[in-house]
């Protein structure tokens, strides 16, 4: 057997796993690790400026993929400035391994130099983590950490390896497992079948359906099962923030996103819902408004892979813990062979409500004649311009949810964005994970000035790998977000959201050798977004000047039901 | 309502945080923890004592149950089980206090396990209301110190908890 030492392992070990790329910055406790990757060329690693962005694209390229993304980071503030991305990660169970270095063991506990407990820091926001305690332990605890992250209910996975576990003198056997078991750790394959049995019953009994599936659907590859059940039944489907794509966006069965910013009909199918089919969607708190008041006449079905996620925040009747696939799978067969049909009349009664619901807000948005573009039509162009093929990648605001709303996202895996800690600063970094796996992909960070300015030292990663992303920047030179609730609930006190002093971003972008582009006429939009994105190998940095006093609407009126929502300033259900 | 719940987890470093950890983090109360190694000494068993309704304590189960550590869980008081709780008390005990303790005591089954002119400690194992209830009459005395070691269980009957 070939002997390598702690830190080739590392190296090697990755290398097995089939990991292309790395994201990471070097530091005293990893210098034997980058050596070893210095001395390799199967395993790329990309020198970002900030470990947190490293953390980013590696989630990114795991969320396009469902396969876990790798980080590479030092001790101390190495690791801490990794803490945010690792967190973001947990929050939208992303499979993620994450690789920090620590001090020498000998000195842990010690205050050693650029030592901090990182076991302790992460625990709270990680699947697991590991620590490397005997160096020929590292190949079966990176399967391990591989292993974890990407089955069951995924998240990510940190791995702390003290520098002397990585000696280059100190070499042992290598092999690296094929698989691995662990006792305490056996993820469910299948659902229970009675419990799927009573709920295609229930579901071919309904009179008014609902299906709401979230980001269990994009993460457990159930789409294609999703897509075939609903037109099997033809029932309406919503889709939470972070399961959008999981049904095609401009089917005609899709209703929109649903919760605090969903659309009018959605929520108010949801509200008055007989049934509820939920998959893969954790009955999140922006999705639910209050918990007391939720779809009063609904029985609910829920398919997810974690138990804890089933009756969490509302009672689930029928709970079926199982992967979203194959549960799915098991209920096209059941409905397939079933003699009963759904109940005609009512469902075309329900599609004849739900219609109706549509056709009086249906995403509308007040434009006036003026040259001031509204940030929706931002999105909607971005939609055309990019045959509503491209990754979508956001940060987090208001350009999210019009994002989120606006583009119309046909398959999964394509829009890329933090839902569950909506972490400000992820767009770019996740825009050029992207492009970095998807090079042929049009990929699309959709920002706004506040949000860029959190990771924007990362145009300098992408001058170096050539990472041409387009930046599309909703620029209403303020926290749009936040003034929109300091206008709802503040009377308009704007403590602290208004972005004074802005840099010139194109100036900014061309000094890190992009380009580019200010639009502050609608008319100008089309040609010039047709442009950016016919620069194929260059990053366009568009710097886009919308409605600084636009709201997202719907909005749900807080602790109401679903149904109760402002939907423009001045209308309220 | 009452839980004991009980763990077996990996004897691992690290492993009690992760349990104790997950209680803060998810705002679960700990009225009382006990964790030893057990037999198999690559598994530790962990009591846990908590309360909450219904809803709070199947998170709880569910919760523990997902930690990569933990290889099983049960809440023993969803069946027949047996708790107990050690505690040891030390009294000033001067005069006639002196007889009134070790009379307390015998009644309750506690024995006196070191004397000195002016105390006693006496040890005492029960489940926690018999330990409560021994304090409680000893009203009068002086209490100088009270250390318990939580609640222990298991369950009735041919039920075990084991790999
Ligand atoms: C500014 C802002 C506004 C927001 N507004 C909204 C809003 O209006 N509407 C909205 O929906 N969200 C909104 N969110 C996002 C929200 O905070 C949550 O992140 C989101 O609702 C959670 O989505 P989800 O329920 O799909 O769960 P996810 O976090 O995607 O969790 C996935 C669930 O699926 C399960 N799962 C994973 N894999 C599988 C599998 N293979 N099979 C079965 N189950 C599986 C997991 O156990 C988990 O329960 C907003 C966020 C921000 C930042
Ligand atoms: C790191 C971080 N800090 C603070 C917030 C709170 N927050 C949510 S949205 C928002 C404003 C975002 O501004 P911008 O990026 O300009 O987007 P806009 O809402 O204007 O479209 C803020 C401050 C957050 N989500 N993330
Ligand atoms: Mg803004």
């Amino acid at each position: 057997m070939e002997l390598l030492s702690g830190a080739e392992m590392v190296v090697r070990a990755l290398r097995d796993e089939g990991v292309k790329y790395i994201y990471g910055y070097p530091g005293g406790a990893l210098l034997h690790v980058y050596d070893a990757l210095f001395q390799q060329d199967e395993v790329e690693h990309i020198l970002v400026r900030h470990e947190q962005a490293a953390t980013h694209m590696a989630d990114a390229y795991a969320r396009a993929t469902n396969k876990p993304g790798v980080a590479l980071v030092t001790s101390g503030p190495g690791a801490t400035n990794a803490v945010t991305g690792i967190a973001t990660a947990y929050m939208d169970s992303i499979p993620m391994v994450v690789i920090t270095g620590q001090v020498m063991s000998f000195l842990i506990g010690e205050d050693a130099f650029q030592e901090t407990d990182m076991l302790g820091i992460s625990r709270p926001i990680v699947k697991h983590n590991f620590t490397v305690t005997r160096a020929e332990d590292i190949p079966t605890i990176i399967k391990k950490a591989f292993y974890i992250a990407q089955t069951g209910r995924p998240g990510p996975v940190v791995i702390d390896i003290p520098k002397d576990m990585t000696t280059p003198t100190e070499r042992f056997p290598y092999e690296y497992p094929k698989s691995v078991k662990l006792r305490s750790y056996n993820p469910v394959t299948k659902g229970h079948s009675g419990q799927i049995r009573k709920a295609v019953d229930m579901l071919l009994a309904a009179k008014r359906p609902m299906i709401y599936t979230g980001g269990g659907v994009i993460m457990g590859d159930a789409s294609a099962e999703l897509t075939q059940l609903a037109h099997l039944l033809n029932y309406p489907v919503t889709n939470t923030l972070m399961g959008l794509g999981g049904f095609p966006g401009t089917d005609r069965q899709f209703v929109g996103m649903l919760g605090m910013h969903g659309s009018y009909e959605a929520n108010m199918a949801m509200h008055h819902s007989d049934l509820i089919l939920a998959v893969g969607a954790r009955f999140d708190d922006r999705v639910t408004n209050g918990v007391d008041k939720f779809c009063p006449t609904a029985r609910i079905v829920h398919i997810d892979i974690d138990p804890a996620s089933i009756s969490k925040t509302i009672q689930a009747d029928v709970p079926i813990v199982g992967p979203a696939k194959v549960v799915l799978e098991e209920m096209i067969d059941l409905v397939k062979d079933s003699k009963k049909r759904p109940d005609a009349d009512a469902i075309t009664a329900w599609w004849k409500q739900i219609d109706e619901w549509r056709g009086r807000h249906g995403g509308r948005y007040r434009t006036d004649d003026s040259e001031l573009m509204k940030p929706q039509q931002v999105i909607e162009m971005l939609s055309r311009v990019t045959n509503g093929d491209a990754y979508v990648c956001s940060d987090v605001g208001q350009h999210q949810m019009f994002a989120a709303q606006y583009y119309k996202y046909n398959k999964p895996n394509r829009w890329i964005n933090s839902g569950g800690l909506g972490t400000m600063g992820f767009g770019l970094p996740a825009a050029m994970g992207i492009k970095l796996n998807f090079p042929d992909a049009d990929v699309a960070c959709v920002t706004g000035e506040g949000s860029i300015q959190m990771n924007i030292q990362e145009l300098s990663t992408c001058k170096q790998y050539d990472i041409p992303v387009k930046i599309i920047c909703l620029n209403n030179q303020s926290l749009g977000m936040v003034r929109q609730w300091q206008d709802m609930n503040y009377e308009s006190r704007h403590s602290q959201s208004y972005m004074n002093s802005l840099p010139d971003f194109i100036k900014l972008a061309e000094s890190y050798g992009h380009v580019g582009m200010k639009v502050t006429r609608y008319s100008d939009l089309e040609g010039a977004m047709r442009e950016a994105f016919a620069l194929k190998d260059r990053l366009v940095f568009m710097d886009i000047y919308v409605d600084p006093f636009e709201h997202v609407y719907p909005m749900q009126v807080p602790r109401g039901s679903m149904r109760d929502m402002w939907l423009s300033k001045t209308e309220r259900t | 309502m009452r839980h004991i719940i009980s763990v077996l987890m990996e004897n691992e470093p690290g492993a009690l945080s992760r349990v104790v950890g997950l209680f803060s983090q998810r705002n679960f109360n700990i009225e009382s923890l006990t964790v030893a190694p057990t037999d198999d000494e690559t598994l530790s068993r962990m009591t846990v004592m908590t309360t909450g309704d219904d809803r709070v304590i199947e998170q709880i189960t569910k919760q523990l149950n997902k930690l990569i550590d933990v290889v099983k869980v049960v809440d023993l008081s969803e069946g027949e089980h047996i708790e107990r709780e050690l505690m040891m008390i030390k009294f000033k005990a001067n005069g006639q206090m002196r007889a009134e303790i070790k009379r307390t005591a015998d009644i309750f089954r506690g024995q006196i396990i070191d004397i000195t002119p002016n105390t006693y400690t006496v040890q005492l194992v029960g489940s926690s209301d018999k330990l409560d209830a021994f304090i409680a009459s000893l009203g009068n005395a002086s209490i100088m110190e009270v250390v318990r070691s939580g609640v222990s269980g298991i369950a009735r009957g041919e039920k075990v908890l084991t790999i």
